[in-house]
């Protein structure tokens, strides 16, 4: 049991040491900018902006020969361009919205495979193997991640319905406000 | 000195609209028959919805617990009167947006039979505060005067913040609405039981009734009924909007402000309506539960303007229609004041606990002339009695500088509706302000659910990170254990009788020999 325990910390500790000094060792300058950039975006790495991840969307925004459109990650939204914008000192744009929209399961269809809650990012699908699955809405961050693995093509995007919790106030001469 | 008093007893801008009293004031609150079907929705509080807890079909009692909630910023859900629960559906209610929300609908029975089981405090006027408290919270009492926040949390101070003054809301500063008057006339003694119950339940020792010089009725009735009870005085205010705001009527009364962000126990003073105290005698004495309020219906568009006592959940149109229906060319109908009400969208919507009056609006008596650009006349500064700039918070909301809204404090506007009143230039202001609060709202919940999504995603990064490891340690350790059998093996080959150790794993062993 002793012996157990201290090989493995005694492993854990000369992996440890090795990782910092390879840390400092081989430190890479990075662009200050990129990680700015990648601050503002939500890191689900779900891939919907069509870069390897956030870091990569965040390597190629800040590459200036690039030019990047802002407005490629739909799960941070408006808020993430707008960050981005101030970010790289551009103006915002109109962001392609389709308004908030949340994975729906066709629990009929759910085969019960998992791979849907292997592929969310952040583990808003909960089932077990053979088990319908269903998505948790508050926490869906709208990235498509999971429809695509679907098997039986059992996972729909749906808009939200506008509750009278999340109703909100337009402007005033707005044209859809009832007054 | 009268005089001198009502100098005296002043806070911070408001205005002075049109009172239009006169409609309803004299019009003693009648009973309205009981309706054909009762629309009761399962929030009618500030702070969390409440769950159905009976289903259709299911037979009630009047009084009987038809939606329960376990959180404490909450208030349950009584049926109104005995009958059957027809269904738990979506129904339009009296929201800004139109927007339907989760009713449960009523057949009452006719019998209007009470729950036997409800019984009051046996010794009401000498309970402790949680006794008290505790009835007040199972009978979903909330502030009747508008805000509908939960009483009991209102009747728990917090610690270190002693109350020395309770002041009992009659200044009803909404044009038209008269139905707290009526109830000050004809229900004052159940008012004063209210009130002196609270003042048990949070240990303060004062009490002032605070009544508009425009009720001479209703102060007369006050001062009757609080005659030889000790620590009660009715005090008289002159009529300014919006005095019945419980921040002005604390301001006004003890020319203390409540600061911004904090609430009304930071200046030793607590606010009750009228109403409110009345239900919680109701409450305290014999356990029944808020599920009738009084509505005023007013208005030059009502045939008969009166203040109605109706069952929680009555369709609007049931009261327009008992009051004589609609003069031909009304304009607009609303659910409460001029100042802050809601434009009905449907008469199906129910009354709420929320609901103090319902206004049928004749054109001459609504100002919708069309928005013009601001003059900077600073009347919306004169008159805000929260010492905001309207005009700044308007002017970024307008322009959506969303992230400049928090300085300017938009918060803290009450959306009492004195700047809209008071602008020349018929600018919106609560209405821009209300748009602001709410992309300020909006922004920093989509802020929260990017910083979740970004501690969900690392969690989830590093769960499988640490099964990777798992899985590779377990390996890891297959492999020198069977490496360890395997050495064990070839030093020892030939002696079996030597071997203590060997049955204690022949299984895996087995497996292991036969890959190799």
């Amino acid at each position: 049991m002793i012996e157990a325990i201290m090989s493995m910390s005694g492993m854990a500790l000369v992996a440890g040491l090795g990782l910092g000094y390879a840390a400092i060792k081989f430190h890479v300058e990075e662009n200050p900018l990129v990680k700015n950039l990648e601050s503002a975006l939500p890191s689900t790495n779900c891939g919907n902006c069509g870069f390897p991840g956030c870091h990569a969307y965040a390597e190629a925004l800040a590459d200036d020969d690039q030019q990047v459109p802002i407005a490629l990650c739909s799960p941070g939204g408006t808020h993430a361009m707008e960050a981005i914008a101030a970010i790289l000192g551009v103006e915002a744009v109109a962001m392609e919205e389709h308004g908030p929209r949340t994975a729906y399961i066709h629990e009929e269809k759910c085969i019960g495979c998992t791979a849907c809650i292997k592929a969310c990012p952040v583990d808003a699908i909960v089932g077990a193997n053979k088990q319908s699955h269903t998505v948790i809405t508050d926490i869906c961050t709208d990235c498509e991640a999971c429809v695509e693995p679907c098997p039986v093509d059992c996972i729909e995007m749906v808009p939200l319905p506008t509750t009278i919790n999340s109703w909100q106030w337009l402007k005033p001469g707005d044209p859809s406000t009832i007054h | 000195m009268g005089i001198l008093n009502l100098a005296l007893k002043k806070f911070h801008g408001g205005v002075h609209p049109k009172e239009n009293k006169d409609l309803a004031k004299h019009c003693p609150i009648e009973e309205l028959p009981m309706p054909k079907r009762l629309y009761v929705p399962l929030q009618q509080h500030s702070g969390t919805a409440c769950e159905p807890c009976v289903k259709p079909g299911d037979k009630v009692f009047k009084g009987q617990l038809i939606g329960r909630t376990i959180a404490n910023v909450s208030s349950p859900v009584h049926a109104p009167t005995s009958g059957t629960i027809e269904a738990i559906l979506d129904h339009v209610v009296g929201h800004y947006s139109g927007l339907t929300d989760q009713c449960v609908v009523l057949l009452p029975d006719g019998n209007d039979q009470w729950d036997p089981s409800l019984k009051g405090l046996d010794n009401p006027f000498e309970a402790d505060s949680k006794a008290i408290r505790d009835k007040v919270r199972d009978a979903g009492v909330v502030g009747l005067g508008g805000a509908v926040y939960p009483t009991h949390i209102k009747l728990s101070p917090p610690r270190g913040k002693p109350v020395d003054v309770m002041l009992i809301n009659g200044v009803e500063c909404e044009p038209y609405i008269t139905n707290d008057t009526r109830i000050m006339e004809e229900r004052s003694r159940e008012i004063v039981e209210g009130a002196q119950l609270m003042m048990r339940a949070i240990q303060c020792s004062s009490c002032l009734i605070c009544i508009e010089a425009n009720k001479p009725g209703a102060i007369q009735a006050m001062e009757k009924a609080v005659e030889g009870v000790p620590n009660f005085r009715v005090v008289v205010l002159p009529v300014r909007y919006p005095q019945g705001a419980k921040n002005q009527l604390i301001e006004a009364i003890t020319h203390r402000q409540v600061p911004s962000g904090g609430r009304s126990t930071d200046t030793g003073a607590t606010v009750q309506n009228v109403a409110t105290s009345a239900a919680v005698r109701d409450a305290v004495l014999y356990g029944r539960p808020l599920i009738r309020r009084v509505v005023t219906v007013s208005g030059r568009g009502i045939v008969r303007p009166a203040n109605l006592d109706v069952p929680i959940g009555t369709p609007i149109q049931d009261l327009i229609d008992h009051c004589g229906g609609l003069k031909p060319g009304v304009q607009q109908i609303i659910m409460n004041g001029p100042m802050m009400g809601t434009a009905l969208h449907d008469l199906q919507s129910p009354v709420v606990k929320a609901t103090a009056a319902v206004l049928a609006f004749m054109p001459n008596e609504i100002h919708n002339e069309p928005e013009q650009p601001c003059i900077r006349c600073g009347n919306c500064l004169e008159v805000c009695p929260v010492e905001l700039t309207p005009c700044e918070i308007v002017w970024r909301a307008k322009h959506d500088l969303i992230d400049q809204l928090p300085e300017v404090h938009v918060k803290d506007c009450i959306e009492c509706g004195s700047c809209a009143y008071a602008c020349p230039a018929n600018i919106p202001l609560v209405h821009y302000i209300r748009y602001g609060k709410m992309a300020v709202a909006a922004k920093r919940n989509e802020k929260e659910k990017t910083e979740m999504t970004r501690l969900r995603n690392q969690a989830k990064l590093a769960r499988l990170e640490a099964e990777k490891a798992e899985k590779e340690r377990k390996k890891e350790e297959m492999r020198l254990a069977s490496e360890a059998r395997k050495k064990a093996a070839a030093a020892a080959p030939k002696p079996a009788a030597d071997a203590p150790a060997a049955p204690a794993a022949p299984a895996p062993t087995s497996t292991v020999e036969s890959h190799s």
